[in-house]
């Protein structure tokens, strides 16, 4: 258990403690006491970065389920190390934020700070684990974390709509993803990622290489809300805001891209990998930047907006895999720009993203509305805000000299080289890539500056708005200061990140691209010239400004699009005819009607006995020695079959009942004739109690509706009750000609009298060499008995008629006639 | 109305003693000839049923003051204790043992423990018997 496990788990170990702070220091904001782990862990992980970008690699194995290759081993790179701080960083600022943000008596903050720190400790346990069965445990841990965090304000519907909804979709491909890695361990007889790099020639070109590339990547892309999965990410805006800005901004929604990233090493290089990854990007690009125009909610905004931009990563990381295919040579330098791009914006977004949805939460916390209709002018108000608004969108806008204006060049940069690609058709489709990457990014440029100007300038409102706006405090604007900050000065120095943080994060996505000591030499300038992509950026601003001034002739697009076309109505349709149809499928057959049942049951008897019977070919008919028919035999059992076929053509159930004892007591004369005088005398009082309590029934029977018809005749019951004859009497015969090895009956007649004393042989084996049988029958005599006289003394129906209504919703047949012979 | 049932009753009298005098020796016979435990306890339940007939449940009640559900619970205990009496002496459960041994007046005679066994099946029979008749019979 080295340090690093200890700091995976300790956000777990301290979420214990939580409630009692709540409940025993009420006087302080529980966040105050929950503010240092995130603040510990970021320094402890600031620590190791000198380590990680001197190339050392930390590894720690705690053995969990060792004999199926379970344990739990903790490992620190380049690309973990980028992620942990993150996590526990951004984890930080929003623990600070929310104290400010969340009541300390309204809300259940001990609630919230449990399921954040699960949610943190999840994360980091996704982002350090090596074996893929730990990173799937935790990954289904921050679905479950983030489902509570959603539904938060449980008594809103739409929250648990929200919660529901990305519960259903990140479960759906959480399982996806389980699904994959157990494909990859069927491939290489292990869980652990370094080793499953390390056997990289037998994974290519398996024969499941590819079904467990599409099931990761369905994983990855459900979490990262990738399309068509972006669908639960807006409704999950029914979060509280720090919880948007922490989960579903700059963490959560990122495991999908941490897993792309750490399983490029073994799918990367294929086709397949590139197209996928590429083009589902840049759909989600394009889809997510196009839908943030029409939104009116500020967190709608930041939602969509999110989707797009986790796109553009997605699609950096495509692009990036191009390189793998080239492997150790001059041109893959060319595509690992995208790679680089990626880890930059992937930082980048984090801080702007997560700055942008503290400062939409203020608005929120100070205006009591986040819709843009109904704010505006609120630059007057909220200088402070206003200003980080405004730095946040230009750099989401991808405007100089923000952060977001360096990723966004490298995005173009990257989407032009892609197209020189001689590989995987893209010369065919390939331009594509760089038309849908400037088309969004002009979407984002208007949406971004919807976001800032709609709402910061324009006309004050007043009547609109139930309070009046005033500048947030202190504590609500240091976190976004210091997000804010950072984007201006990664923006300025963009060199604080490459080496330290961005070369081993390359370095663990692109091992293969490597030489053993070597490093990417990634120096990312500010001013590159007058390049493509400058002009391409000018050519964003250009139409971007003309696109929002213009918004209100155009704006009125979006209401023409079909409604019944969108995913959500898909969603929502398909859960509800999933219901139903499961609904009518299950109603179909459980009918309610033992009869029904019974017939199900034998249908199934005759298929299954039947087939087995014809199909193992055991058909026999008699062929070995049998004993010859005694005349009393023949008569007798002529006699029980005329009784048998009389009873359901008896007119009245008296007839019935004593056709039945017949046949009982022929069964005695059998036993005579057969020499069984013991069955017989229990076979002959048993059928005497038998009768006598069928016609006790009889008796009781009510008194409404009794009809004396005798028994309808339906098709379906003769020709089950036919094939149940033919099938039970096709297996005994054949069982009968079959016989094995001989009875061990000759044994009991011998031992009889000298192992147990006793002639009736009988007698002997049901008390002495099978006394164990005796004995539970009896016991099954006893509970039949009490069985009967709890029916009949304790009565719970007539004292409570509720109670026996509640098993069933509705009073159907079956309740009424337990009712009625009560009665 | 009410019946005159006095040629039932008197027969039931004589009769009841019968069958309870045929159902003993069935359960004795039991080891050596058609018989046993289960079908003298049910031999037993039908002259109780015969004295419930003649006369009524009330009778029974008096005549054999006995919860019969407690005469179910202690045939099982005696079953079972059979079963646990071999482990005592080290041998599997349910090993049943006999012998021969001259008692005074019956002379010669061969006793089992699967008797003992066989009277625990007895009393549970009788007492399941007697419990369901005299619950059905005393429902209204």
């Amino acid at each position: 258990m080295s340090l690093l496990h200890f700091a995976i788990l300790a956000p777990f170990i301290y979420a214990i403690a939580v409630p009692f702070f709540r409940k025993y220091i009420r006087g302080v904001h529980t966040g105050w006491f929950v503010l240092p782990v995130p603040a510990l862990l970021f320094a402890y992980f600031i620590s190791r970065v000198p380590d990680v970008q001197g190339g050392h690699k930390e590894l720690s194995t705690v053995q969990w389920i060792p004999s199926m290759d379970l344990n739990f081993t903790a490992y620190l790179d380049g690309l973990g190390l980028m992620f942990a701080l993150l996590i526990t960083g951004i984890g930080a600022l929003v623990v600070l934020y929310s104290i400010y943000y969340l009541g300390k008596d309204k809300e259940a903050i001990h609630s919230f700070y449990v399921y954040l720190l699960m949610f943190m400790g999840a994360m980091l346990g996704v982002v350090l684990s090596d074996n893929l069965i730990v990173l799937y445990g935790f990954w289904e841990l921050t679905s479950l974390s983030s489902f509570l965090l959603i539904a938060f304000w449980n008594e809103r519907a739409k929250s648990r709509y929200g919660a529901q909804k990305s519960m259903l979709i990140t479960v759906f491909g959480g399982f996806a993803m389980l699904a994959g890695f157990v494909l990859l361990y069927i491939m290489t007889g292990t869980f652990s990622i370094r080793e499953i790099i390390g056997s990289l020639d037998v994974v290519t070109g398996h024969a499941l290489f590819l079904p467990a590339m599409l099931l990761v990547l369905l994983g990855a892309f459900t979490k990262s809300a990738q399309f068509p999965f972006h669908i639960w990410l807006p409704d999950a805006m029914e979060a509280p805001t720090p919880v948007s800005a922490y989960l579903h901004s700059a963490t959560m929604v990122k495991a999908g891209i941490y897993l792309v990233a750490r399983m490029t090493p073994v799918f990367a290089g294929a086709a397949e990998w590139f197209w996928l990854v590429t083009g589902v990007g840049l759909i989600t690009l394009i889809w997510g930047s196009f839908s943030a125009v029409k939104q009116t909610d500020l967190k709608a905004i930041l939602a969509f907006s999110t989707i797009s931009q986790l796109g553009l990563i997605m699609s950096l990381l495509g692009m990036g895999s191009a390189a793998v295919y080239y492997g150790l040579s001059d041109e893959s330098a060319l595509y690992t720009k995208a790679t680089l791009a990626a880890v930059f914006h992937l930082i980048n977004h984090a801080t702007f993203k997560g700055a942008l949805f503290m400062v939409v939460g203020i608005v929120d916390h100070e205006t009591g509305t986040r819709d843009i209709r109904r704010l505006g002018g609120l630059i007057n108000f909220m200088p402070i805000t206003f200003t980080f608004a405004l730095i946040g969108s230009f750099s989401m806008a991808g405007l100089p000299p923000f952060n977001g204006f360096l990723s966004k060049e490298m995005f173009f940069t990257a989407a032009l080289n892609v197209m020189h690609l001689e590989i995987f058709n893209v010369e065919t489709w390939g331009i594509l890539i760089p038309v849908t990457a400037w088309l969004a990014s002009v979407f984002t440029f208007v949406y971004s500056m919807i976001l800032v100007f709609k709402t910061f300038t324009g006309k004050y409102q007043p009547e609109k708005l139930d309070v009046k706006p005033h500048e947030a405090p202190l504590g609500l604007l240091l976190p976004p200061a210091v997000l804010i900050s950072l984007v201006i000065v990664f923006g300025l120095f963009p060199n604080i990140l490459s080496y330290r943080i961005i070369e081993p994060a390359m370095a663990s996505i692109l091992p293969s691209l490597l030489m053993p000591g070597d490093i990417f030499e990634v120096k990312i300038h500010f001013w590159h010239g007058w390049t493509d992509e400058i002009f391409m950026t000018i050519g964003v601003i250009a139409l971007g400004m003309l696109l929002y001034l213009l918004l209100d002739r155009w704006s009125g697009l979006y209401g023409k699009l079909p409604q019944k076309l969108t995913l959500n109505t898909f969603y929502d349709r398909g859960l509800f005819y999933l219901d139903r149809w499961a609904n009518r499928g299950t109603r179909s057959y459980m009918t309610g009607s033992v009869r029904d049942y019974l017939i199900y049951i034998f249908t199934f008897m005759i298929l299954i006995l039947g087939y087995v019977l014809f199909r193992t070919d055991s058909v026999r008919w008699y062929s070995g020695e049998l004993a010859e028919i005694s005349i009393y035999e023949f008569v007798l059992v002529l006699v029980m079959v005329a009784a048998a076929l009389a009873v359901p053509f008896a007119r009245s159930r008296v007839t019935a009942i004593i056709l039945v004892g017949a046949v009982g007591y022929i069964v005695t004369l059998f036993f005579v004739i057969l020499r069984a005088p013991d069955l017989a005398l229990t076979q002959m009082i048993v059928e005497t109690v038998s009768v006598a309590l069928f016609l006790l029934c009889f008796y009781h029977l009510p008194k409404l509706k009794k009809e004396m018809s005798h028994m309808r005749f339906k098709l379906g019951n003769f020709l089950v009750a036919a094939g149940v004859g033919a099938i039970m009497t096709l297996i005994a015969l054949s069982a009968n000609d079959t016989r094995l090895f001989t009875t061990i009956s000759d044994y009991f007649v011998e031992g009889s009298y000298e192992l147990s004393g006793g002639k009736n042989v009988v007698n002997v084996i049901l008390v002495d060499f099978r006394g164990f049988d005796t004995l539970l029958e009896i016991a099954v005599l006893g509970i039949a008995s009490l069985g009967i006289f709890a029916m009949i003394k304790l009565r719970l129906e007539r004292k409570n008629p509720a109670a026996a209504l509640t098993s069933s919703s509705k009073p159907d047949k079956g309740s009424k006639r337990r009712k009625g012979r009560s009665a | 109305m009410k019946t005159n049932d006095v040629i039932l009753q008197t027969v039931a009298k004589v009769v009841v003693f019968l069958i309870l005098t045929f159902s003993v020796f069935l359960f004795f016979a039991g080891h050596n000839n058609p018989g046993g435990g289960f079908i003298g306890g049910l031999m037993t339940a039908a002259a109780l049923v015969l004295l419930a007939l003649a006369f009524d449940l009330q009778t029974i009640r008096k005549v054999v003051p006995v919860d019969f559900r407690k005469v179910m619970a202690i045939g099982l205990m005696i079953a079972l204790l059979t079963g646990i009496g071999s482990l005592v002496l080290d041998v599997p459960f349910l090993s049943h043992t006999f012998g021969h041994f001259d008692l005074p007046l019956l002379g010669d005679t061969e006793l089992a423990t699967a008797t003992l066994f066989d009277l625990g099946v007895y009393l549970a029979v009788v007492g399941v018997t007697m419990t369901i008749i005299l619950s059905i019979g005393e429902d209204h």
